[in-house]
């Protein structure tokens, strides 16, 4: 009898284990944004680009993705070049400038290329909270009714796209 | 090149760490006692490829090579050198390679204090300990390596440290968290080597105890340094948040706390052997859990710099294998260990014995309320989470008993000790305790947990110190040449005690005397807290390095004595466009004063928030205390390593 009772710490140890195992799966998603299946926030702000005001009335048709940058986020220029290839494959994407200066960011763009369509000029990072950015660089994914079906926290590279390509179309 | 060599001695490191693990365990299983010994070269070979690795870590960063990603995300050109070195472990991957270099620092330390074990025992206790490091090792090259290179586009600033981090506390709090984490591997290694081996006698407990003691110091330390820098620097003004992450590390402070205790029993009565073996396994556990919950995203907290879920996943892989090897071989051979006396109910045991399951009852209430909102979420109640009243209200209560036992256990004897003497020590101490309380508590709060714990904590004091003074009862010694006498594991055990009275003590005047205030204020207008008046008298900004500062400036009186000037801050730093509240902290023996400064109305005043935190300091001078008679306790000289484990 003694010795079934000395199994016990070792079972309890599976159970837990197993369901720790479990619920890691669940978090394969990161952190499930409050804005999924909703559409983008509304706001009023500058275009990058053009100095007018842009709203959520600009936005394309979907779908395309949007992604929140900033000159002074290193990860983000690691992540350019592959934006640039995503660009010349035809995918739209929207750029967030997010809690950055003009001039800098400017610079940016004509010195690496510009991968994106219209770019959101988030001074303030006012839309960014809206959008529950925690941090630069974050990618959402937008489907052809305007509504946010995904969203992925650190760089898109080739791995995380093939992932995010198949809520393109949802 | 450096991040490449020091890459590649970490791959070096790693080949020995698997080469320590097997070649000692077929040496032995072999009966070959030159690989039997080659356990020690090899552990310290992992010691030292891993010295050299972080060592390359930490020159990439003293020069900037943002080529490097993990530097390029975690430090920046502007920063101060000591922020750069500290800046190793401002992330993920360093701090894992910080873990790693102290695991194998400490195994070399073992392998260095090890020729008295008897040789089957060491190569199985080396073996154990390699496994551990060349898991991590793997971990960290696998998942979490900090040598990736930006490459060809290398930024050319860096991303800065985490503002939060840039801070002295931070450069300590980590490394001291981490040797007490690490430091229970050698209890765990210890009980493996002895389940195989079938050995566990009272040189056993002897050889452990000092390895406990140092681990539980550093782990109290390092909690404490957290709690210390949660309270200055995250600007929430308390100095525990019942935060997963801090829950983590409590937990294995809690076993650890038990493991101690049970320990004495298994050296001075040969009891409790089984049970001890269990206690070095769960405390372990729980380190391992503590890593396993921060870094795998499991829980978010507040302190989730850096969480992934591959990451999760192999740390738990390696938690299953590890401890879950662990216990099945606990399962299987721990009945062979047998207990060589016998239990007496009136005896120091059942003091110890009651004090161990309150506080395996504190670690699991700990325990389900850091993993219950877990299991809610994964039942589909969605995310919910068990604050502080939870723990108030379950917690407290049973750490009060714990510390009334704490005053009875100390002073009974071994075996038997009959329940009239302990009346007759005890009596005229709680009188005495009880009557400085009443006085006391005229000034304060009245609340009844809070009135007991005080009483008890007076009790535990006034009777550690008359143990102390007066331990052997002759006649013919003076007090001092008795108290030079006694060993200093009693001073020790004393000591430790005493730094638990000083941090209750702290913990209860901080919750029922202090008084905290938000106001909104104009430039010259001042508000009053408690018997301090704090007028606003400038607001300024200015521009440093990496940070642009808006301070105020407060003149602080005590009933019109004046105490001098505080300077509240809010940073803003712009490479990473975060905003942090720098609080102004007066410090002082019985009070801290706190101005925090909030934000800015239209019409130009502030909100401040403002507190009088009664006798704060005390909670992390008792963890000083407390810390300091845990190691006095382990340089015991009967733990001296001189006979060998038969």
């Amino acid at each position: 009898m003694k010795k079934v009772l000395f199994f016990i710490p070792f079972i309890a140890l599976v159970i837990l284990g197993s369901f720790f195992y479990f619920n890691l799966d669940r978090h394969d998603d990161q952190m499930p944004s409050a804005l999924l299946g909703k559409s983008v926030p509304s706001f009023t702000l500058v275009n990058l680009k053009t100095n007018d005001i842009i709203t959520q009335k600009d936005l394309p048709q979907g779908p395309y993705l949007i992604n929140v940058w900033g000159t002074w986020c290193p990860a983000c220029a690691q992540e350019h070049e592959y934006l640039m290839e995503l660009s010349a494959k035809g995918i739209n994407i929207i750029g967030i400038d997010y809690k950055d200066e003009m001039k800098p960011a400017l610079d940016w763009l004509a010195e690496r290329g510009n991968p994106y369509s219209k770019v959101i000029f988030d001074e303030m990072g006012r839309l960014g909270v809206d959008l529950g950015v925690t941090g630069a660089p974050e990618t959402f994914v937008v489907n052809s009714k305007g509504v946010i079906v995904q969203r992925h926290q650190g760089v898109v590279n080739e791995a995380v796209w093939q992932s995010l390509k198949s809520y393109m179309n949802e | 090149m450096i991040p490449e060599l020091a890459h590649f001695s970490l791959i070096l490191a790693m080949c020995f760490a698997v080469l320590g693990f097997l070649v000692p365990v077929i040496g032995v299983y072999q009966r070959d006692r030159v690989l039997a010994r080659l356990s020690l070269p090899l552990t310290y070979l992992t010691g030292v490829f891993t010295f050299l690795a972080f060592l390359g870590l930490c020159y990439s960063f003293s020069v900037d090579d943002f080529s490097v990603l993990y530097i390029a995300e975690n430090s920046s050109q502007l920063l101060p050198l000591w922020f750069k070195i500290s800046a190793v472990w401002g992330g993920h991957e360093g701090s894992l390679l910080l873990w790693v270099l102290i695991l194998s620092g400490w195994n070399c330390y073992v392998a260095f204090r090890s020729h008295a074990l008897y040789e089957d025992f060491r190569g199985i206790l080396l073996s154990v300990l390699s496994l551990i490091s060349s898991g991590f090792l793997s971990f960290l090259l696998f998942t979490s390596s900090p040598f990736v290179r930006l490459l060809p586009n290398s930024p050319q600033i860096g991303g800065d440290l985490n503002p939060l981090l840039q801070d002295f506390g931070l450069i300590i709090h980590p490394p001291m968290l981490y040797m007490g984490y690490v430091g229970f591997s050698v209890p765990f290694a210890f009980a493996i080597a002895a389940l195989i081996t079938g050995k566990m006698d009272a040189q056993w407990a002897r050889w452990v105890r000092p390895w406990v003691n140092f681990a539980w110091a550093f782990l109290t330390l390092g909690i404490a340094l957290g709690s210390w820098w949660a309270y200055y620097e995250l600007g929430w003004g308390g100095w525990w948040f019942w935060d997963p992450v801090e829950n983590a590390s409590f937990m294995p402070w809690l076993a650890g706390t038990a493991l101690l205790h049970s320990l004495a029993v298994s050296e001075k009565r040969g009891l409790f052997k089984s049970w001890t073996l269990l206690l070095a396994i769960f405390t372990f556990a729980l380190s391992f859990l503590g890593t396993f919950l921060v870094r795998s995203g499991v829980l978010t907290s507040v302190h989730s710099f850096a969480s992934d879920p591959t990451r999760g996943t192999y740390v738990l892989t390696m938690l299953l294998i590890i401890v879950g090897g662990g216990l099945l071989l606990f399962a299987m051979r721990a009945s062979s260990i047998r207990n060589t006396s016998y239990f007496d109910i009136f005896g120091k045991e059942s003091w110890l014995l009651l004090n161990n399951i309150l506080l395996i009852t504190l670690t699991l209430i700990v325990f389900v309320g850091t993993l219950s909102p877990l299991v809610l979420e994964a039942m589909g109640s969605g995310r919910v989470s068990v604050g502080p009243p939870y723990f108030n209200l379950v917690f407290n209560p049973v750490a009060c008993l714990l510390i009334f036992f704490m005053g009875i256990g100390p002073i009974s004897r071994w075996q038997s000790t009959k329940p009239k003497y302990l009346l007759r020590v005890t009596w005229f101490p709680f009188i005495l305790a009880l009557f400085i309380a009443t006085a006391c508590f005229q000034f304060l709060l009245f609340e009844w947990l809070a009135f007991f714990a005080f009483t008890i904590a007076l009790w535990v004091l006034i009777m550690a110190i008359r143990d102390l003074l007066g331990k052997a009862v002759t006649k013919d010694t003076t007090v001092f040449t008795r108290m030079r006498k006694l060993p200093k594991s009693r001073y020790g055990m004393h000591i430790a005690h005493i730094g638990v009275v000083i941090s209750l003590i702290g913990v209860v005047l901080v919750s029922i005397n202090s008084e905290e205030r938000f106001v909104r204020l104009h430039v010259g207008e001042s508000a009053s807290v408690k018997n301090y008046q704090f007028t606003l008298s400038d607001m300024a900004v200015s521009r440093e390095a990496n940070f642009v500062s808006q301070k105020a400036e407060f003149n602080v009186t005590n009933n019109d004595v004046a105490l001098g000037v505080m300077y509240p801050e809010k940073r803003y730093y712009q490479t990473r466009g975060q905003v942090m509240t720098e609080a102004a902290l007066s410090t002082g023996f019985t009070r801290d004063l706190y101005i925090a400064l909030g934000e800015r109305y239209d019409d130009d005043s502030w909100s401040v928030k403002i507190y009088v935190k009664s006798f704060v300091r005390w909670i992390w001078l008792g963890a000083l205390v407390m810390m300091f008679g845990g190691i006095l306790a382990a340089l015991d000289k009967r733990y001296k390593p001189r006979g060998e484990i038969e």
